[in-house]
């Protein structure tokens, strides 16, 4: 289990990594901090000809506000997922989902950019980039753009992110006071990835359900909205009834993939499960 | 193209500065360049916890790090951490309560009790267990790996409220 | 209050915890394992690995291969097949077992994916890689036995058409009159189990470095197992090189659990690769490796039901056990004995006379299964508790008290059970009610059904068992194995005082080396701190059957203990003479000589060695001092040493989830006199916790066409600390009478019933739901079928 050769470059500012990229061509492979990558190169999944090390460009670092929005550079790492303080206030959906990463020495290393824009259908981070609704700063050597997380995570491991392009950092819509979120996963051991994930993020007003996004993981290609529950919550107090319909709809939201270890009618009994329970703690939340 | 490259680190206080090939990994590169063979690699890709290490101040896989990627930075391995009696107690506990057996996991299992412990107060069972969740250990059971660091745990915390008190009264 | 025991004795370490001398260098990061090893001038080796479970060689290209850079060699199947003569993994007494001859590598087909096929030797693991990519090797598929039932049809492929079937072995056992005690039964219970295939995951890969030196023609090979007696002498047979030129050194190891004494292909093919090249060959399999080459166990399917009097009393059991091997048994010790294990261990721990029970042992195109801890307990102890809780439950009974009605009386020893194996001493009942005690079980069952009413299920389950231990010839050698039962050992005084110990027995970290020292320590009456214990290199310590079979204390430990009485005998007599003394009136305590009754001390041991070593002028005429004996000990009595135990599972079930918190594991077990208890409680431990992985985690799960779909370590679930539960563990001693040191093995009971507690602690949990299960593992997705939920 050796890597194939390839060579390797370490870039100090974006516009060199983003000239190093285009120098090479197609098979050049960014890298930061490599906690899915590396596996691949080792099991000669993929085999790059070079590697592009981003983890020192110090403009991918740092969280902070920004108006509205939290800016939380691509290069953050798990651990400081877990622990940065305005993290937790204002993108409470990351730091809830935070210590179900994988484990404590995967989360020391691995970036939240290189998890979201790896876009695994089965993590965290990219799923509650989509519950949040926050929007995706990518650079190329033209420009620079924002791409809302409805519209980046495209397919299995296909986001929005061209060639020549690289993920800078993530803006989050800040919380608001009428805010209530909640997230949690199934999973059989301790970091693995979920059988079942969800986060969930409404927004109350006077007690009614003004918006909600229901994001589900480890159930499709990619994160995925239940629009269905979703849209049956709108305008609803939360209560039991309100719960109850919403679990009657989400089965039809999902689609999972045939998979003889986990069937998809487990996939959608345990989605219905996970959502009466996140759902429930949000109503208890309010009382 | 993918020629060694020439890489500097500090490897155990000690600088280290030799031609690397890029698809070598922080861990073959400890274990074969630098005969640092109390890093292990149990499955070279990021589950197994055999091949902790840290680097820059925290506890990574060394299998999942080429090299190249350490390049500047600071790295101890369990032959470091036992040179400067950073983990003596540790392993005093690990050994008193036999906490392992073929002992091919336990230098993994030191990196992760190094760190949890690293931060303030007790940690609780569950915390100790969580915290070594990535951490595989096929002979003890993980029982008396807990037990271990909860007895260091305790012992520090208590060595700690003694020198804070003799500090004040002085 | 403060009574002294016999642990106060000066030198007393038998029964004593002490810790491991030898986990310091462990815990230091200066373990030695062959994966750490460098030797000059050594390549290294990675394998083609075949793609499909089943299929003919047409053709290899490896000449791209052979121009990468630095590579020094690629071999096939027909270049080792020169050097390396067949090995066939049978044993006579295992009546109509066949099996086809095995190669290094194959020479004209595949019979599992993931088969080495052709080894390429290079610089590094890396470029050795990099050349085994471009080796072409065209395949022409044949059809694929996957399927028990499907490949024991008639008009099945046959895999190895020259046996004419795809039957490893057919076994039966019929003690008479079964059907008339089921046709007049009271009540019948019966279920289908099945057990999923599991490997053993030892945290160090399998490791070998061969080192042939054509000058002096010796082998010497450094390999990560548990038995470097039985390779070298199959090294030594299957290359035409002399026993005396073949030395296999077992350093530390990284975990064997019985899969690392199997024959593999691979390691087979170093020693020749070595041969061809006289060089170092060394091969490390990677983790991906480890799941499609390392053997596998379990998988099992079994039909079973068990007849009960009205007044509760099991009556009779009878059995089907259906097991799939692979396309190949095992060699030396076959594939047949997990079955074997399986069908005669059912039921034992009951009174019951009447049984029958059916074994078919058969091929299909998966890699090769064997002996791993616990070999067959795990199933028979499954099937038979399970079958037990389900008596309890259609005669309404506790399932404490269908147990003490039916456990054999801890008085009624010795006897035999239904299928022959003859039981010394067994301490069921005790250990029971102990058990019990240690759970609080009463007030687990009244918080069992107050959290019930608040939609919490929590399940409790026991599970007995009998554990075999100390084999005799009977295992292996009396089927033609060259497997010891014996052990050996070296003891000596060094010039200063010192002792060391050469032993057969290995260590793998269970402790070995330790107890070896304990048992020493106290019968020559030294320290133990002036002891050193070595083991694992055949060119230093005597033969001996090495660690299987949870030998090691009872046999290792008897050898040890009888080579310390013969050493201290040497030393008196020599003591005897020197001070002028009858030599029955002194002893040995703390290294000095004594007085026996007065315990008054008379001389060092030291110095009597300093006088036999470099002053044996003052010794009297015709002393010739022996201060190093070799020592034999070959077990002559039962032909087992069986242990027992009970043990009990505390778990909670979400029963919307099938996720399972497993809350606490109780363990009552008795493995005779305990040497060290800090040992043996760590030994149940983990062996607990690999019976829970196989009970809710672990499966090897392949595909209709013979893939392995999950052979990685992020894919196939291992056991981690935040599933596992505290255990807690407790003891009744019952030294068996067979030896003077009366201990027995204990490192199977914990796999042993864990997973049949656990089995009966969800089934415990789903009791109000209507639900039952009878697979291993228990996965979520199995429970929540058993709930109806999906």
């Amino acid at each position: 289990m050796k890597a194939r050769a390839f060579s390797y470059a370490r870039p100090s500012t974006v516009m060199e990594a983003l000239e190093t990229f285009a120098d090479a061509g197609e098979d050049a492979s960014y890298v930061a901090g490599g906690q899915s990558l590396v596996p691949a190169l080792a099991l000669r999944l993929q085999a790059p000809q070079l590697l592009i090390d981003i983890a020192h460009i110090e403009a991918l670092r740092g969280v902070e506000l920004q108006g509205g929005w939290l800016r939380i550079g691509a290069l953050t790492r798990h651990c400081e997922v877990l622990t940065d303080p305005l993290i937790a206030r204002h993108a409470p959906l990351y730091h809830a989902a935070a210590p179900h990463v994988a484990h404590p020495a995967i989360r020391n290393r691995g970036t939240i950019g290189g998890s979201i824009s790896h876009s695994d259908p089965a993590s965290e981070f990219p799923a509650m980039t989509l519950a949040m609704g926050a929007e995706l700063e990518l650079v190329s050597r033209t420009g620079t753009r924002r791409v809302a997380a409805d519209d980046f995570f495209i397919d299995l491991f296909q986001t929005a992110i061209e060639p020549g392009e690289l993920l800078v950092a993530i803006h989050v819509p800040v919380i608001r006071p009428g805010h209530r979120w909640a997230f949690h996963e199934f999973a059989r051991r301790r970091g693995d990835y979920a059988l079942v994930g969800c986060g969930v993020l409404a927004e109350f007003s006077d007690g009614l359900i003004e918006q909600a996004r229901i994001v589900f993981f480890s159930v499709g290609n990619t994160p995925l909205r239940a629009r269905q529950a979703e849209q049956c919550l709108i305008g609803k107090r939360l209560d039991e009834a309100a719960v109850a319909a919403a679990q009657a709809l989400v089965g039809g939201d999902l689609d999972p993939p045939e998979d003889e270890h986990v069937p998809p009618a487990m996939k959608r009994h345990l989605a219905r499960v996970l959502l009466g329970r996140l759902l429930g703690q949000i109503m208890r939340q309010d009382s | 193209m993918s020629e060694p490259i020439n890489v500097s680190m500090t490897v155990n206080g000690s600088r280290v500065s030799c031609g690397v090939e890029p698809r070598s990994t922080l861990a073959d590169f400890l274990r074969q360049t630098l005969a640092l063979t109390g890093t292990h690699t149990g499955c070279e890709m990021g589950v197994c916890g055999a091949c902790l290490v840290v680097v820059d101040g925290r506890v990574v896989h060394s299998c999942l790090m080429f090299a190249v990627q350490a390049g500047g930075s600071v790295i101890e391995t369990v032959e470091g951490l036992t040179e400067r009696a950073a983990i003596a107690d540790l392993q005093d506990a690990f050994h008193l309560r036999n906490a392992l057996q073929c002992g091919f996991c336990t230098p993994g299992m030191l990196m992760t009790a190094y760190s949890l412990l690293s931060q303030p107060g007790i940690p609780t069972r569950d915390e100790i267990r969580d915290a070594l969740s990535g951490n595989y250990c096929r002979c003890t059971g993980y029982e008396a790996i807990v037990d271990a660091i909860e007895n260091v745990a305790r012992d520090r915390d208590a060595a700690s409220i003694a020198q804070t008190r003799e500090e004040a009264g002085a | 209050m403060n009574a002294l025991t016999s642990l106060d004795r000066p030198n007393s370490y038998i029964g004593r915890s002490v810790p491991r001398p030898n986990a310091k260098r462990l815990l230091a990061g200066r373990g030695r394992y062959v994966t750490d090893f460098v030797l000059p001038r050594m390549l290294h080796v990675a394998y083609v690995r075949s793609p499909y479970a089943h299929a003919r060689i047409v053709s290899i290209d490896a000449q791209a291969a052979r121009e990468m850079p630095g590579v020094k060699l690629v071999a096939t199947g027909q270049d080792l097949a020169r050097l390396c003569t067949p090995w066939v993994g049978t044993m006579d007494h295992f009546k109509g077992m066949k099996s086809p001859p095995q190669l290094p590598l194959p020479v004209d087909k595949v019979v599992w994916s993931g088969q080495a096929v052709v080894a390429v030797v290079a610089d590094t693991r890396a470029l050795a890689e990099d050349a085994a990519e471009t080796v072409a090797i065209e395949f022409d598929e044949l059809p694929v036995v996957v399927d028990i039932d499907a490949a024991r049809m008639p008009g099945s492929p046959v895999i190895s058409p020259e046996l004419g079937s795809n039957l490893c072995f057919h076994g039966k056992i019929d003690t008479g009159g079964v059907d008339d005690v089921f046709a007049n039964a009271a009540h019948i219970v019966e279920e289908e189990f099945h057990f999923g295939r599991h490997t053993a995951v030892t945290m160090e890969p399998r490791a070998i470095i061969a080192d042939y030196d054509a000058s002096e023609q010796q082998l010497t090979v450094h390999h990560a197992t548990q038995t470097p007696y039985q390779f070298q002498d199959i090294y030594s047979r299957h290359y035409g090189i002399p026993e005396s030129r073949v030395r296999v050194i077992a350093p530390d190891i990284g975990g064997s659990f019985g899969m690392k004494l199997h024959m593999y292909h691979e390691d087979m093919a170093v020693v020749g690769l070595s041969i061809m090249l006289g060089r170092p060959v060394k091969y490390v399999a990677d983790r991906i490796e480890s799941f499609v080459s390392d053997i596998h166990a379990r998988d099992h399917r079994v039909r079973a039901r068990m007849a009960v009097d009205a007044d509760g009393e099991i009556l009779a059991m009878d059995v089907e056990d259906v097991t799939a091997i692979g396309a190949f048994s095992a060699y030396p010790r076959t594939s047949v004995v997990e079955g074997n294990q399986v069908y005669r261990l059912m039921g034992a721990p009951y009174t019951f006379r009447n049984y029958r029970a059916d074994l078919q042992v058969v091929f299909q195109n998966k890699v090769q299964m064997s002996q791993y801890r616990a070999v067959g307990h795990p199933i028979a102890c499954a099937v038979t508790e399970r079958l037990v809780d389900m008596i309890a439950a259609k005669t309404a009974r506790d399932v404490f008290e269908i147990r003490s009605g039916n456990l054999i009386p801890d008085d009624a020893y010795p006897c035999t059970s239904p299928t022959g194996y003859q039981f010394e001493a067994l301490s069921h009942h005790a250990c029971l009610a102990k058990l019990r005690q240690m759970m609080d079980y009463d007030r687990l069952r009244a918080e069992q059904a107050q959290l019930r009413s608040k939609g919490i299920h929590r399940g409790i389950g026991i599970a007995t068992f009998v554990e075999i231990t100390n084999p005799g010839p009977a295992f292996y050698g009396v089927g033609g194995a060259r497997i010891s039962s014996q052990d050996g050992a070296i003891i000596k005084i060094t010039p200063s005082g010192d002792v060391r110990c050469l032993i057969s027995v290995t260590e793998l970290g269970q402790g070995t080396e330790t107890i070896i020292g304990q048992i020493v320590a106290e019968h020559l009456g030294v320290d133990r701190n002036r002891i050193k214990v070595i083991t694992g290199d055949t060119e230093t310590t005597p033969h001996g059957g090495a660690t299987y079979a949870c030998r090691g204390a009872g046999i290792g430990g008897e050898t040890a203990l009888q080579a310390a009485l013969k050493l201290k005998a040497n030393v008196l007599s020599v003591a005897g003479a020197i001070l002028q003394e009858a030599s029955e009136k002194l002893d040995i305590q703390n290294g000095w000589i004594i007085d026996a009754a007065t315990m008054h001390p008379r001389v060092e041991l030291a110095e009597i060695a300093r006088i036999v070593y470099f002053r044996s002028d003052t010794l009297p005429p015709g002393t010739q001092a022996q201060l190093s004996v070799t020592h034999h000990y070959a077990p002559q009595g039962y032909p087992f040493a069986f242990t027992n135990g009970v043990q009990g599972c505390h778990l909670e079930l979400d029963v919307e989830t099938g996720l399972v918190n497993i809350l606490k594991v109780w363990v009552v077990e008795d493995c005779g006199r305990i040497i060290n208890p800090l040992l043996v409680d760590e030994q149940i431990r983990g062996g607990v916790v690999q019976g829970l992985g196989a009970a809710f985690f672990e499966e090897c799960a392949y595909g209709d066409n013979g893939q392995l779909t999950n052979g990685s370590l992020a894919d196939y679930l291992v056991p981690m600390a935040v599933e596992m539960p505290d255990i807690e563990i407790g003891h009744v001693e019952t030294p068996t009478l067979d030896t003077q040191l009366g201990a027995k093995g204990v490192g199977e009971a914990g796999t042993a019933a864990a997973s049949a507690a656990a089995l009966n602690a969800v089934n415990d949990a789903m009791a109000p739901f209507g639900g039952s299960i009878a697979q291993l593992p228990m996965t979520p997705a199995r429970i929540l079928k058993a709930l109806g939920h999906i």
